[in-house]
């Protein structure tokens, strides 16, 4: 617990169990806040989100067996967006291990390909340590989950505690932070001989906290900027230089640039294949800079020009630098013609949608936009809502949307609102949901109540799992094979029956009302939006093809 | 590009991999390769002449992306202290293996004298086979093997390659 408080730690989402007790016994005496949740998985998907939006490592403390297994979607969800957690499992006795005790399970065999790492600790005495470097190693470098696993007699025994320093050094990690400087100043030539430029962002950027630092390169530069998923935030949303979001369902003008592109600067990406579509055919013209502090991202997927492993916020402050010295206005004015093409481009294809008797749930997410001023925090769950609100809400900061977006879990998107909630308890949070994913952890709503964290839940409700049905639309002759939700339940009652709001939309006309009573409403809140129901994504890539092959209606 | 599956036209590699003896390395290692679609084509573990260090050694079959995808994904791994690409330094590799080859009377002098020209050792001699003990690179081994086949060979337990770089390796920090 010394450790915990040490650590700064301030708030835990956990769930108690028979190996646990004594450790929840042992909380009880401190100051940390405890949200006990209805589900483990709730737990983890709300310390990932806690971590993203408050800076801080989220924490969990859950019991051994199914309270460990239920952890895990969770954490491999954090695994693959970086993001800093630790997770405590409890474990039976190391007297009883291997024994198939009652509740027992390998946690650390189970979780070792979805951490960053784990530990089975066997003596109270190497406690303290353990919990240093589960933190260190959580937080520094790529971040990423840590999940520690304590044996009952390991957590109930006693040992003299030794604060461990707070700098730690480990003999066999020691990411690299500091960029290259000769890449550095090869990329800014780079950068300024460069016609047809594009900075390519993603979460890594705002895990790093070089969001200010890459606007600042974009708009000396006057480059224009396309995100991932992960990155959206890292560069306003609403600048003049940005692309909006690239890959499957990205803009129709990102996916020309990137293919049109000559020089591409990209910043904590990891090329992943929703991003890159047939990826020989990927940024094809461009020599691609690829920055980020993992070297195993750089040349996983693509090949790359010129490779730079470290911070993104310390290369991005390098580049800001070198530039102080630099003749930038001619290379500016050589790009006119470039960011005319791309102002075509974006004329040419907007994100659009026609509203007319039904609602549609393009319209709902701009409503809340306008409502929100582009204020709120938005979780999302996965499918449609998730690529409807990276399309049409714009953000303007980062930390400001919370998705699941490597694992793309669906039923992350509650929890995540609760976990940002309790880390922004000022800020308006709202999820962005299905009616499909809202169902998978709506047990979490009981958790928003007990704890009074007012998440508002916007459901798109088309009364299929939409992207699914998008997909055999397009491809499967319009076999809709399992993804009709022929039940649903009432969300409106249901709501009521957690105690929280529930409230319905079902023409256009109603949208701006059902917002505006949800937003203004003190209690968690579900506004149910009954839309379009075989409205689709676009633009919408093909699996497999290049980028620029959108189906675009 | 985006391939970690090996090709047959791969090289093998073999890499040497210091880590830290604690729990679980091996299948973090091991986790590692079948996890991404690498594959192992022998493996060699024991303890190093550090207290509290293994040395593993592993060859793998890769070409010039996969094998730096590979080590780049070996030291990411926490307790990994150290990989080395053997197959791009000058590197000793050494394989043993035992062999229990049919001795049928009218075979026997003839297995005697592959075991000199070869200089191997008898291990263990029974009334239907002789057990020979083998070291060497792997074509000294497959050779071997090539020769007694026509005889009878009823079972084989190789160590897989353990090899070591030429030059005198700095054993801390990463490489």
């Amino acid at each position: 617990m010394k450790m915990l408080e040490s650590e700064g730690v301030d708030t835990i989402f956990g769930y108690p169990g028979g190996v646990v007790i004594d450790i929840f016994d042992e909380l009880e005496k401190t100051d940390i806040r405890h949200i006990l949740v209805r589900h483990e998985q709730g737990a983890v998907h709300m310390a990932d989100a806690y971590a993203r939006t408050s800076g801080k490592v989220g924490v969990v403390l859950v019991t051994s067996g199914p309270g460990a297994t239920n952890t895990v979607t969770g954490i491999a969800s954090a695994y693959l967006d970086s993001v800093p957690i630790v997770v405590f499992t409890g474990q039976v006795p190391t007297h009883l291990i291997g024994n198939d005790a009652f509740q027992e399970v390998d946690i650390v065999g189970i979780t070792r390909p979805c951490t960053k790492h784990n530990y089975l600790v066997k003596s109270t005495g190497d406690l303290a340590y353990i919990i240093r470097e589960a933190f260190y190693l959580a937080r520094s470098g790529r971040p990423g989950p840590v999940l520690v696993d304590l044996p009952k007699d390991v957590s109930i025994g006693t040992a003299t505690f030794k604060e461990p320093p707070r700098e730690i050094k480990m003999r066999t990690y020691n990411p690299t932070i500091d960029p290259n400087p000769k890449m550095l100043s090869k990329t800014i030539d780079a950068l300024l001989e460069a016609k047809r430029p594009m900075i390519f962002a993603g979460g890594g950027v705002i895990s790093a906290g070089a969001s200010e630092d890459l606007t600042t390169l974009a708009r000396r530069l006057k480059i224009p900027v396309t995100t991932t998923l992960m990155g959206l935030g890292s560069f306003p949303g609403s600048d003049s230089l940005s692309l909006g979001m690239i890959g499957m369902h990205g803009t129709y003008r990102a996916n020309m640039a990137t293919a049109d592109a000559d020089i591409m600067l990209a910043v904590g990406v990891r090329f992943d294949d929703r991003v890159t579509g047939k990826v020989e055919t990927f940024a094809n013209q461009a020599k691609i800079i690829h920055v980020d502090i993992d070297p195993t991202s750089i040349r996983k997927n693509v090949p790359v020009w010129l490779p730079i492993v470290g911070d993104c916020k310390k290369t991005l402050e390098g580049l800001n630098a070198l530039l102080e010295n630099r003749e930038i206005v001619s290379s500016v004015e050589t790009r006119k013609p470039w960011l005319k093409q791309i102002e075509d481009w974006k004329n040419a294809k907007r994100l659009a949608y026609e509203q007319k008797d039904i609602i549609k749930p393009q319209y709902v997410v701009e409503r809340l936009y306008a409502l929100t001023k582009g204020q709120a925090i938005i979780s999302t769950e996965v499918g449609q809502n998730q690529m409807w609100a990276a399309q049409y809400y714009l953000f303007d900061r980062p930390n400001q949307f919370v998705t699941s977006g490597g694992l793309g879990v669906m039923g992350y998107g509650l929890p995540a609102a609760i976990g940002a909630k309790a880390a922004n308890p000022d800020r308006i949070v709202v999820d962005i949901a299905g009616d499909g994913s809202i169902q998978m952890n709506i047990q979490e709503l009981a958790t928003a109540v007990q704890h009074n964290l007012p998440v508002k839940v916007v459901i798109l409700n088309n009364g299929y799992l939409g992207m699914v049905r998008q997909w055999q639309q397009l491809f499967y002759g319009k076999r809709y094979c399992q993804t009709t939700m022929d039940f649903q339940p009432d969300f409106v009652k249901l709501a009521e029956a957690y105690g929280a709001v529930g409230l319905r939309a079902t023409r256009p006309d109603e949208v701006d009302a059902v917002l505006e009573a949800g937003l203004a409403e003190t209690k968690p809140v579900i506004m149910d939006f009954k839309v379009e129901r075989e409205e689709c994504v676009y633009p919408m890539v093909p699996a497999g093809k290049a980028i620029t092959e959108m189906l675009l209606t | 590009m985006n391939n970690f599956i090996a090709d047959a036209s791969s090289k093998q590699r073999v890499l040497s991999i210091l880590v830290e003896d604690k729990p679980g390395v091996l299948s973090r290692i091991a986790g590692l390769f079948s996890g991404r679609g690498f594959n192992i084509d022998s493996l060699c573990v024991a303890a190093s002449n550090d207290p509290g260090e293994s040395r593993i050694t592993i060859v793998t079959p890769a070409d010039h992306h996969l094998i730096e995808q590979i080590k780049k994904q070996l030291r990411k791994l926490i307790n990994v202290i150290k990989v080395q690409d053997l197959s791009e330094i000058p590197a000793v590799a050494r394989e043993m293996a035992l062999i229990k080859v049919q001795a049928k009377a009218e075979h026997r002098a003839e297995i005697l004298r592959i075991v000199d020209i070869f200089r191997c050792k008898v291990v263990d001699v029974s009334a239907g086979h002789y057990t020979i003990e083998v070291t060497g690179n792997q074509g000294k081994i497959e050779a071997l093997l090539e020769l007694f086949r026509p005889m009878g060979i009823k079972e084989i337990a190789r160590t897989g390659i353990a090899a070591l770089s030429r030059e005198a390796a700095k054993t801390n920090g990463r490489h």
